[in-house]
């Protein structure tokens, strides 16, 4: 096989040399780390301020007059400006830092169902009998049972776009599906499991249309692609703060500030509220309202030193280093005989995440071989069951790049699949 | 050297060639058990007559290791008086769950002994076990009394 080494904007090699992980070695072979849709490694500078804030910094936020505690706050409140700037939201106040992508959307969810038993509260959250909520084939499992529990819970009837045999949504019954019983569109940006990136500006267009709200899950695409909130017209986007070098722990919940305001609260406790008595309680706002307890905040310091090496090396340069790699990828991929790519085969609308099978070979077995070689996917049904269904396979071997892969790296993979076909031919 | 110990030849033998697949008329307890981290799946039947074995019978899909698992049990297990198949179910089981640190009995578990290295890698022990533990539900629906419930 011939390596084609395709220059990239940035020096892959010296950026390489920031991620202590990369240099280690897994089963007597250099680590080979294609499994960055799953979680992205932590580069050193990452590191170093999660360090120096436990060091120097540590106090608790938002309630302490002492120094400490005035950097801390400091600290965590300047992670979610980067954030804001990062996805280019028009203020800070409308990031929520919660623990994940999952558990923004189930913030979101729960808020719904708080509205819907609470007389008087915002009719665009509030949910019942007739009223449809409307997600995709495609989504990952925190995209879909969550709205499955809430349709339970409401007596909404839940809905789902098609994936096409091409992995692309299917929009064609766009107005049949959304329409004027939907409340809520929730659809995934970036596919964990195809790599599809999705253009939600049809979806989103209708959806406002009818009055119903939008969210996007923006999991693999805000780590991976520039982000733009305002441009992508969306009401809500999750995300998280692993898959985009930072790390595990902190995730947000982006939300039009109007919509944040009219929101009722899901978690009670401390920091949430503006009064306590013994018979009621009334709320801070956004964003506040809906970080109850002692946030995440290292994790928060640490996501935002993340933005800040993203944003060095450009968000667009990061697309366009992936997008060599992954045209790269399904080139020589293709060339693996009984090699099936589940997804686009081609570069265009889909990021640097390839789900394959290798014909009657499991899924469990490919990466086992491939992990004995150094090289690690992930292997398995990636929390996307129905697209696996949809495709009619248990399980997808899938390997996913990040700014830090190499052509060198897809080699070593095509090569482990040479000897996959080996051993279990 | 590890990896050999868990692609053992037998076990790509069992994979590749299994013994006594496919579902059997007349069973007498049927149990289906799913790997939700990986979608593996089989389904096991158990057919007693009196108090020994009649016939093991199943089918599934999934990697090398469960299905050649499925495929070890059925030599094993399927024509066994009751009594001797527990033992021989737990004596698997204890094996998979000895983190490699078991020495196998090669009388009482024959070609059960290629999976020993499998013990020693964690994310593929239910893999080895899924067959075993549908089979000790289809044998409790067949009317087999067994031993405490041992989690996979």
């Amino acid at each position: 096989m011939t390596s084609l080494a395709i220059p990239s904007t940035f020096d892959v090699a010296a950026l390489r040399a920031d991620f202590p992980i990369l240099g280690r070695e897994v089963n007597g072979h250099p680590l080979v780390y294609l499994d960055s849709a799953n979680t992205s490694q932590k580069p050193r500078q990452v590191l170093d301020v999660m360090r120096a804030h436990h060091e120097r910094h540590n106090g608790n936020v938002s309630r302490s007059v002492h120094t400490l505690g005035t950097e801390a706050t400091l600290a965590y409140e300047g992670a979610r400006e980067k954030v804001a700037a990062f996805i280019n939201a028009p203020a800070a106040s409308e990031v929520v830092f919660g623990k994940n992508s999952t558990e923004a959307i189930n913030l979101l969810a729960y808020a719904f169902s708080n509205a819907s038993v609470t007389p008087g509260s915002d009719p665009r959250f509030r949910l019942g009998p007739g009223d449809e909520v409307v997600i995709s084939e495609m989504e990952h499992h925190s995209n879909i049972v969550p709205w499955q529990l809430l349709c339970e819970r409401t007596g909404a009837t839940l809905r789902w776009f098609p994936v096409t045999d091409e992995g692309r949504l299917d929009e064609s019954a766009l107005d049949d599906l959304v329409n004027e019983r939907t409340k809520l569109v929730s659809i995934v940006h970036m596919s964990n499991i195809l790599g599809t990136i999705n253009d939600p500006a049809r979806i989103v267009a209708r959806a406002h249309q009818v009055g119903a709200l939008v969210m996007l899950d923006c999991s693999q695409s805000v780590p991976h692609l520039p982000v733009d909130v305002q441009a992508l017209g969306a009401d809500f986007i999750a995300f998280t703060g692993h898959k985009m070098l930072g790390p595990t722990g902190v995730g947000v919940l982006w939300g039009r500030a109007e919509l944040l305001e009219a929101m009722p609260p899901v978690f009670g406790g401390g920091s949430m509220i503006e009064t306590v008595t013994m018979e009621k309680s009334t709320f801070a706002p956004a964003p506040a309202r809906f970080e109850a307890g002692t946030p995440p905040i290292v994790e928060a310091i640490g996501l935002g030193a993340a933005i800040d090496y993203l944003t060095d090396i450009g968000m667009a340069a990061v697309q366009a280093h992936e997008q060599e790699i992954t045209a790269y990828a399904l080139e020589v991929l293709s060339s693996v005989p009984t090699l099936r790519i589940f997804g686009p085969t081609t570069p265009e609308g889909r990021g640097g995440t390839i789900s394959f099978a290798l014909e009657g070979i499991h899924p469990h077995d490919v990466g086992q071989v491939l992990d004995d070689e150094g090289v690690e996917v992930r292997v398995g049904h990636h929390c996307a069951r129905p697209v696996c269904v949809r495709y009619g396979v248990p399980a997808t071997t899938r390997a996913s790049f990040y700014v830090y892969t190499t052509t060198e790296e897809v080699d070593a993979l095509v090569r482990g699949l040479e000897r996959v076909r080996k051993v279990f031919g | 050297m590890q990896f050999d110990q868990l692609y053992q030849e037998i076990i790509l033998e069992h994979y590749k060639r299994p013994h006594g697949r496919g579902l059997r008329e007349p069973f007498g307890g049927e149990a289906h058990h799913v790997n939700p981290t990986c979608g593996d799946e089989v389904t096991i039947r158990v057919a007693v007559d009196g108090d020994k074995l009649a016939d093991v019978s199943y089918e599934g899909m999934g990697c090398s290791i469960s299905q050649a698992s499925a495929s070890v049990l059925h030599d094993l297990l399927a024509t066994l008086p009751v009594d001797q198949a527990l033992k021989v179910h737990d004596a698997f089981v204890e094996l998979m769950q000895g983190r490699g640190q078991v020495e196998p009995d090669e009388e009482l578990l024959g070609d059960g002994v290629a999976f020993s290295g499998v013990a020693r890698y964690p994310a593929r022990v239910k893999c080895a076990l899924l067959p075993w533990m549908a089979f000790k539900d289809a044998a409790v629906r067949a009317g087999v009394t067994v031993g405490p419930e041992v989690k996979a």
